[in-house]
């Protein structure tokens, strides 16, 4: 069997951590968590994930910072970036795209918003 | 509920729509009709079926095939029919109707619109290629609620997250609060028409692609075959026919054809085979 992939979820309320991580272990993912943008830098450091949903309001480091750094790093473009968050205007989608987000969901989210973003990206195979 | 109230009611809803509902369906009847008796203060589903049994009232029998028949959809439902219309079946058209410079797309039961507007959203993105073609997309569904919803063309939060990748959604949707609505070229690409399929398909014309998906599986099999052959009777005899995942023609008309190199694609039988080889 082939390792399964892996994602970070960067978010500062836990308890939105582990809806999103029920919803992704059952997609197939390995979860690690992290509560602001500098336990996640410290995470990707560690190890890149595949895969990073991202919160944008956080303490210490917010989640656009996050991935301004992220994509700094050597291997920093290979995980596909999904912001998960309340800025939902479009000021905020455009300036986190510009920042190297793959894809943007705006909360509240359920598990077919997530999945449906993930096939976009090509990161789960289409349900069908 | 009882038996002879979910008969009653599965009999009005297939009379109107087409739409068979087994036995087996009485959750759905429940839970899509429960709001219904509550917006018109009955106390159940059995006052609801006297009430039908009594009156036989048109505004009430309408309210209840739409409910039973309003299915939710999203943008780019499946992907893989979208992908085949932009790579396949668009360079098709241009090429055979490169004198005629009109293409005309049929989104039959189009429910809220998101069939039709993913299709315009193609189409915007392939605009330099249509630069002095006119292309018509024409949805139509039998509920008036949904039609009146696909013409205004605003969704929630949940509906233009579902299949559309945010680059689209900021480049074609205006935003106004948690609601998103369809930018006014896009919905001028698009009609949409109150029309039953089983019913009189007016002046509807002829269409160079037809989408027919997830309509058919709700079917008897001789309805699903008067409908396809009535599709191929507005169907150019180089035109596409798209269907969903689920459905196929065999067994219920000799009018389609299968496409061997593009699985989901059906054209008229009459159409020569090599058309669509070097598509």
């Amino acid at each position: 069997m082939p390792a399964s992939k892996t994602c970070l979820l960067v978010e500062d309320s836990r308890v939105i951590r582990k809806v999103a991580a029920t919803i992704m272990e059952g997609l197939g993912y390995t979860c690690r968590e992290a509560e602001n943008g500098e336990l996640a830098m410290q995470e990707c450091k560690k190890a890149m994930p595949d895969f990073v949903l991202l919160d944008w309001n956080m303490q210490v480091m917010n989640g656009i910072d996050f991935l301004k750094q992220l994509r700094g790093l050597p291997n920093g473009k290979t995980p596909k970036v999904i912001f998960c968050t309340t800025q939902n205007e479009i000021a905020h989608i455009q300036e986190g795209l510009a920042a190297g987000a793959d894809e943007y969901i705006m909360k509240p989210f359920d598990s077919d918003i997530i999945r449906s973003k993930l096939e976009m990206l090509g990161l789960i195979e289409e349900s069908g | 509920m009882r038996q002879e109230d979910f008969d009653l009611l599965a009999g009005v809803v297939k009379q109107r729509s087409g739409l068979v509902l087994g036995r087996d369906k009485a959750y759905l009847v429940e839970s899509r009709l429960m709001p219904l008796v509550r917006k018109w203060n009955l106390k159940d589903l059995e006052e609801l079926s006297a009430q039908v049994r009594a009156k036989r009232d048109e505004k009430v029998m309408a309210a209840i095939t739409e409910a039973m028949t309003t299915n939710e959809t999203y943008f780019f439902r499946d992907l893989k029919p979208f992908d085949q219309f932009r790579k396949v079946v668009l360079p098709h058209l241009l090429k055979v109707r490169a004198a005629k410079k009109h293409i005309r797309i049929w989104s039959s039961a189009c429910s809220t619109g998101q069939e039709a507007y993913s299709l315009a959203m193609i189409l915007s993105e392939e605009a330099a290629k249509l630069a002095g073609w006119k292309v018509d997309i024409i949805g139509t569904d039998l509920s008036t609620e949904v039609v009146e919803r696909a013409k205004l063309g605003i969704y929630n939060q949940f509906e233009v997250q579902r299949g559309l990748p945010v680059t689209l959604l900021i480049k074609y949707f205006q935003q106004n609060g948690d609601k998103w609505q369809i930018n006014e070229k896009l919905r001028e690409m698009a009609q949409f028409r109150l029309m039953n399929l089983l019913g009189d398909w007016g002046a509807l014309g002829s269409f160079d692609v037809v989408f027919c998906r997830n309509v058919l599986i709700y079917f008897e099999p001789s309805t699903k075959t008067g409908i396809l052959e009535r599709i191929s009777d507005h169907l150019a005899p180089d035109g596409v026919l798209f269907l969903g995942g689920a459905e196929a023609v065999l067994n219920l008309t000799n009018r389609f054809k299968i496409v061997d190199a593009h699985k989901g694609l059906y054209v008229p039988a009459a159409c020569p085979a090599d058309l669509w080889k070097a598509a």
